[in-house]
């Protein structure tokens, strides 16, 4: 007899409710949106759905595409900073002795503890004029002046302490996502490379290849998935951020999000709002699927 | 949830319905037939009422007031435009009034039982976006302008010129992230009305931006106070009450209004259609406008207060603050924003996505 889990009863009393969640809470109301993307305004509120495409045809003006462009950009430096910070981190937790591994996985999960407008703001105060950045690298300068004027040296440094403008540029935006996005990289690095068989690594390296070597042939093709489950876990919430370019851009920060979330209040222009969201997970789908085609490509060359 | 007018009438009563159960969830029960529950939900802005007040409305009618925040009047709308989630009482600035009133979103006010109203100065009784205050009473009033750090600005900078059209103080400026406010103050620096509907005009207003960019730090989020405390800029615009507050903090920082005049505004208390306790809501409303409590809010808050009796009440370092109550010239060459209607809000809009991506 099959184990009771088997049972249809069970499959369906236990689908049912995630299953009512995901349509009532996220299909239908998603479902609404996509209706409004082809609706015309009527007076301040109205709305009427005629299936008319010209906002697809007004999102998709240079003025909007360049936005989108832009958004991507962002989107992958945050990604690839992640990656780039997040393989050490994510090494270093793997090898650390496994009383501590638990601490440093705490740690990296430890700002999810904090609201993000929160988090946001505490690397303003961070960053600043008056942040903590620019105070530690005054209270160096005064040590450096300080030092070159006992050897002889003075004023190499310039007369005064001249604090970095970190904030309200695209730098502070990248560096924003990725404080915010890191640990969504970190994870599923993790993940994969725990589950790495260490031995592969000594039998690189008994057989005559160089650290460098081993990592760059046995370890990171073993950690792909993750690398690849981490770079779409990064990237996607970081193209649809607002936040985080609202509070640390410039005045040419601006990400499609932005845009986006402006039709919904200042500009009151849902339906065009809704085109603008559609077209984002359109070219968001696009790029998952070219992913998958490259990866098949690439598996498919592994396998020739 | 109903979040629309003219669909079709299917997904219409389909929407009508789960707005019904979702306004079902949200709003209080009545007690017994006709009477009121003693409740009142009220729908503010962030540190803009008296610190007692609501305790104080509740020591004098027993009416439990919950107070929600929203950030600006772009989010009150949203939040309003699909039906009253349960708010009897909002605070939309003057051009939102409009704007609500041509959605139909406002209930008319019953004068008869807001007696207080006899308190509120004249010039505020009759305004071109509310005539005769059908609609809305004056909360609090105000102007948009500079400012400013003294010490490292050369004397007063009492033109938009330093903010729009100047690299003297290069990367040491901000303007506000409100696209309506910053193009139409761009549109009056260059001798047009703020409220100019001219395309041409307002394309002409956007590229002085756009050519000024280089020169401006950032558009700040209702913030530039803080970034004006912290050094991180040296001129900002912003609201009166805001650079206020931090002048007091702070003795080298100063306001001022240009002298191609500023942007005048006023916060007004309306009652949304489908408020649940709509007695309660005039009984709030009146309580506001009494002399002692406006007098308290106005102390509190550090905004100009609309109400004669309440500004009487004041001490000069209050009611002769020029910086809170700006000279009559002033008042006379600063404009009101009117609302223009959806196509002027999306015109609006593009010019500012252009704005923030040259």
């Amino acid at each position: 007899m099959d184990p009771w889990w088997r049972h249809p009863l069970v499959f369906w009393v236990l689908g049912l409710p995630p299953t009512a969640w995901l349509l009532g809470f996220f299909l239908i109301p998603l479902g609404i949106v996509w209706l409004f993307s082809f609706a015309e305004l009527r007076g301040v509120i109205g709305m009427e759905v005629t299936g008319t495409l010209a906002n697809y045809a007004r999102a998709l003006d240079p003025l909007y595409l360049e936005i989108f462009g832009k958004s991507f950009l962002f989107a992958g430096m945050t990604t690839v900073v992640s990656l780039v910070a997040g393989f050490p981190v994510a090494m270093a937790i793997v090898f650390a002795s496994p009383r501590w591994r638990p601490v440093l996985l705490l740690l990296v999960i430890l700002p999810f503890w904090t609201n993000l407008l929160i988090r946001t703001y505490a690397l303003i105060a961070v960053l600043r004029i008056r942040g903590f950045v620019n105070f530690s690298l005054e209270w160096l300068w005064e040590r450096g002046d300080w030092g070159l004027a006992l050897i002889g040296l003075p004023g190499v440094l310039g007369d005064r302490f001249e604090p970095l403008e970190l904030l309200y540029n695209n730098t502070a935006v990248v560096i924003g996502l990725v404080y915010v996005h890191l640990p969504f990289m970190v994870l599923p690095l993790y993940a994969a490379l725990e589950r790495l068989d260490r031995s592969l690594i000594e039998a690189a390296l008994d057989l005559g290849a160089s650290q460098w070597t081993a990592f760059r042939t046995v370890i990171v093709p073993l950690a792909f998935p993750g690398i690849v489950s981490g770079a779409i876990l990064v990237f996607i919430p970081a193209l649809g951020s607002f936040l985080t370019p609202d509070l640390l851009g410039g005045t040419d920060s601006q990400m499609i999000a932005n845009v986006i979330e402006r039709q919904f209040k200042g500009a009151n222009d849902w339906p065009f709002g809704a085109a603008l969201s559609f077209l984002l997970m359109y070219l968001t789908f696009g790029a998952l699927a070219l992913r998958a085609v490259l990866s098949r490509g690439r598996s498919a060359m592994d396998a020739g | 949830m109903s979040l629309n007018r003219s669909l079709r009438p299917s997904r219409r009563s389909f929407l009508a319905g789960t707005g019904a159960v979702a306004a079902g969830l949200t709003v209080s029960p009545k007690w017994g037939w006709g009477a009121e529950a003693k409740a009142l939900n009220f729908y503010n802005w962030d540190t803009y009422i008296g610190e007692t007040t609501l305790d104080d409305f509740k020591g004098a009618t027993g009416i439990e007031v919950t107070m929600d925040l929203f950030a600006d009047n772009a989010e009150l709308f949203a939040k309003l435009r699909g039906g009253n989630p349960g708010y009897d009482v909002i605070v939309p600035s003057n051009d939102y009034v409009e704007r609500m009133v041509a959605a139909k979103l406002l209930t008319k006010l019953d004068h008869a039982k807001i007696p207080n109203l006899k308190n509120v100065a004249p010039v505020h009784m009759n305004p071109a976006f509310d005539p005769g205050r059908v609609h809305s009473v004056p909360y609090m009033w105000g102007t948009i302008g500079i400012g400013y750090r003294k010490s490292r600005v050369d004397g007063v900078p009492d033109s938009w010129k330093w903010l729009y059209d100047s690299n003297k103080y290069a990367g040491k400026v901000a303007l506000l992230a409100e696209p309506t406010t910053v193009i139409q103050i761009a549109a009056k620096y260059l001798g047009n009305s703020m409220n100019v509907t001219d395309p041409a005009k307002l394309e002409a207003a956007a590229n002085l931006i756009i050519k000024q960019k280089p020169n401006i730090r950032v558009f700040a989020e209702d913030n530039g106070q803080d970034l004006l405390l912290s050094g991180e800029v040296d001129l900002t615009q912003e609201w009166n009450g805001d650079i206020l507050q931090v002048m007091a903090e702070d003795p080298d920082i100063s306001y001022v209004v240009p002298k191609e005049g500023g942007l005048l505004w006023e916060d007004t208390l309306a009652i949304p259609v489908g408020a649940p306790h709509p007695n309660n809501a005039h009984a709030f409303i009146n309580y506001i406008l009494d002399a002692k409590v406006g007098a308290d809010i106005a102390n509190f808050i550090q905004y100009a207060t609309p109400n004669a009796a309440a500004r009487a009440l004041m001490g000069k370092d209050y009611s002769e603050n020029p910086a809170i109550f700006p000279p009559t010239s002033v008042v006379e060459s600063s404009e009101v924003a009117i609302y223009q209607g959806p196509e002027y809000s999306q015109l609006i809009d593009r010019l500012w996505t252009r704005i923030n991506a040259a």
